[in-house]
């Protein structure tokens, strides 16, 4: 008996399906040799002389780090190890800027926030260059976005590893489409 | 033939219990917690292994038994009736009555297993992913101190050793001492052993823990009381300062790199406390909590791999130029 070509078919493409969903994403250990922080050019003014926007250069690969599960809850650890909560709290700010409001002093790109951890900010942000290793400053860096609500409700944590009293950040509210990832919001008004 | 099979089969039995024996063995008991249990565990052993061959032995002889023709299939046999009353009432009370020895049995040994006595010493141990944080209580605060994956212990004094969880459960096992409890996140559990003789055991972390949960082991070390204590009195110095060049610049690097983010070494500026204490590192008888032998070569292999060592622990591969290795390692080497 010869089954029809289209059920082979189907049975065939669902077997795929399901061994599709096996593969969610990758867990990358080991960080790449060549990952570097130099190779991104930020600006942290909207101002260029001239007409025109400021000139950056940003290679666009540090988006992955947003976009998977393992690494911003690695940042979620991270931040609350190396004491990032010390001055900013659980995002909500303390003698350090809030991370959940859309008010970004120096950009709310992934870039910007690496580059503000990596070399540190005027009047208190420490300079973290070689005390975390890079790959753990885009981590990190990525769970700033997830608390500004720049990350996808299924990539963000959904809950925390200890009792706090609100929800995980996948829940948090994504910010308003005014939000410019340049820097310069800080005196919006 | 029937000899030489005898032979052989002696020879793999001793093989199989030869085995049994080891550093870390609950047939091989080393303390008299770990003692109960084993007698506990031959006790239930051999009672079930009669209980099954006797089971067996009737089965078989049930098999081969032939059933006589009977004319009437019906007519009642009060003999036979009775023969089999007794034995069906035989067996059921023969069950209850080993039921109920056993259960008295473990409730009996469990008590002895959860009787408190005064402890001689106490060690607060808390199960991180995937290590072991050893804390060495004490009611003057100038005489705690913490070390890592391995207990030291005085012999013949009990034991105290309180468990709790930092991030998820973990279970502290050393089988030749005794047996297993939990180590919870937000819950404090205790357990107390006696180590009868001086010896080295190994423990290991017996509740599914996370990916490295294979590779959290720790080292149980009993010591004679004097010999114990001189290892105290060491472990609560801090860290002496390299006398050589090399291990100077070791030491600076140790506080530049990323190292300071996460551990501590008392008497220095490091202090951090997500990673384990490594004030007398090089003292300690493994790496990364059993994973490996400490050695000059296997601090180097971890420090610039601890990934591709044990993926997914928390120490990241930090970049280390080619010219600050030997001096990093040198350093670490020292703290004895």
């Amino acid at each position: 008996m010869k089954r029809p070509f289209a059920a082979r078919l189907v049975a065939v493409l669902l077997l795929t399906a399901l061994l599709a969903a096996c593969e969610r994403e990758d867990r990358p250990l080991r960080s790449s040799p060549v990952l570097s922080g130099g190779r991104e050019e930020i600006a942290l003014s909207t101002n260029a002389p001239g007409p025109g926007a400021p000139t950056e250069y940003k290679t666009g690969t540090r988006g992955e780090y947003e976009k998977n599960a393992f690494h911003v809850s690695q940042g979620k650890k991270l931040y609350t190890w190396y004491n990032c909560s010390g001055c900013h709290a659980n995002g909500g700010g303390g003698s350090g800027p809030a991370l959940m409001d859309d008010v970004w002093i120096y950009g709310s790109a992934i870039e910007n926030i690496a580059a503000s951890i990596r070399e540190g900010r005027p009047n208190g942000m420490p300079t973290f260059r070689g005390k975390i290793p890079e790959d753990q400053i885009w981590q990190i860096a990525a769970y700033v976005r997830a608390l500004g609500g720049f990350v996808a409700s299924d990539v963000a944590s959904s809950r925390h590893d200890e009792m706090r009293s609100h929800e995980g950040e996948s829940r948090l509210p994504s910010p308003p489409a005014r939000t410019s990832s340049q820097p310069g919001l800080a005196h919006p008004k | 033939m029937r000899g030489g099979l005898r032979v052989t089969g002696g020879m793999a039995a001793a093989w199989l219990l030869s085995a049994c024996s080891g550093p870390q063995s609950a047939l091989d008991p080393q303390g008299p917690h770990a003692d109960n249990l084993a007698r506990l565990f031959w006790i239930f052993t051999v009672i079930s292994a009669v209980i099954w061959l006797a089971v067996m032995v009737v089965l078989v002889l049930g098999l081969a038994r032939r059933v006589p023709n009977r004319l009437d299939p019906l007519a009642l046999e009060p003999r036979a009736e009775r023969r089999s009353l007794v034995v069906v009432g035989g067996a059921v009370v023969a069950t209850a009555l080993t039921v109920i020895a056993l259960t008295a049995l473990s409730y009996f040994s469990q008590r002895k297993l959860f009787a408190r006595e005064n402890p001689g010493v106490t060690v607060k141990v808390t199960g991180y992913q995937w290590w072991w944080d050893v804390r060495y209580e004490s009611e003057s605060p100038d005489r705690t101190f913490t070390t890592a994956n391995e207990i030291y212990v005085p012999v013949g004094v009990p034991v105290t050793v309180k468990l709790t969880g930092y991030d998820v459960i973990h279970s502290f096992w050393v089988p030749s001492l005794t047996g297993k409890q939990d180590l919870i996140p937000g819950q404090d559990n205790e357990i107390q052993f006696v180590a009868s003789r001086p010896g080295v055991y190994r423990g290991q972390c017996a509740e599914f823990c996370g990916w490295q949960h294979a590779h959290m082991g720790m080292f149980v070390v009993a010591l004679p009381r004097p010999e114990f204590e001189a290892w105290a009195e060491a472990q609560r110095t801090p860290a002496a300062r390299p006398e050589d060049a090399e291990g100077q610049k070791g030491a600076e690097l140790f506080v530049s790199k990323a190292c300071v983010m996460c551990h501590t070494i008392r008497g220095t500026s490091a202090g951090s406390r997500v990673g384990p204490d490594l004030t007398h590192f090089a003292s300690r008888k493994s790496i990364a909590s059993a994973t490996l032998p400490m050695s000059r070569g296997n601090i180097a292999a971890w420090v610039v791999d601890p990934q591709g060592i044990k993926p997914g622990v928390n120490m990241p591969n930090v970049s280390i130029a080619a010219d600050e290795l030997d001096p990093l390692v040198s350093y670490l080497a020292g703290l004895r």
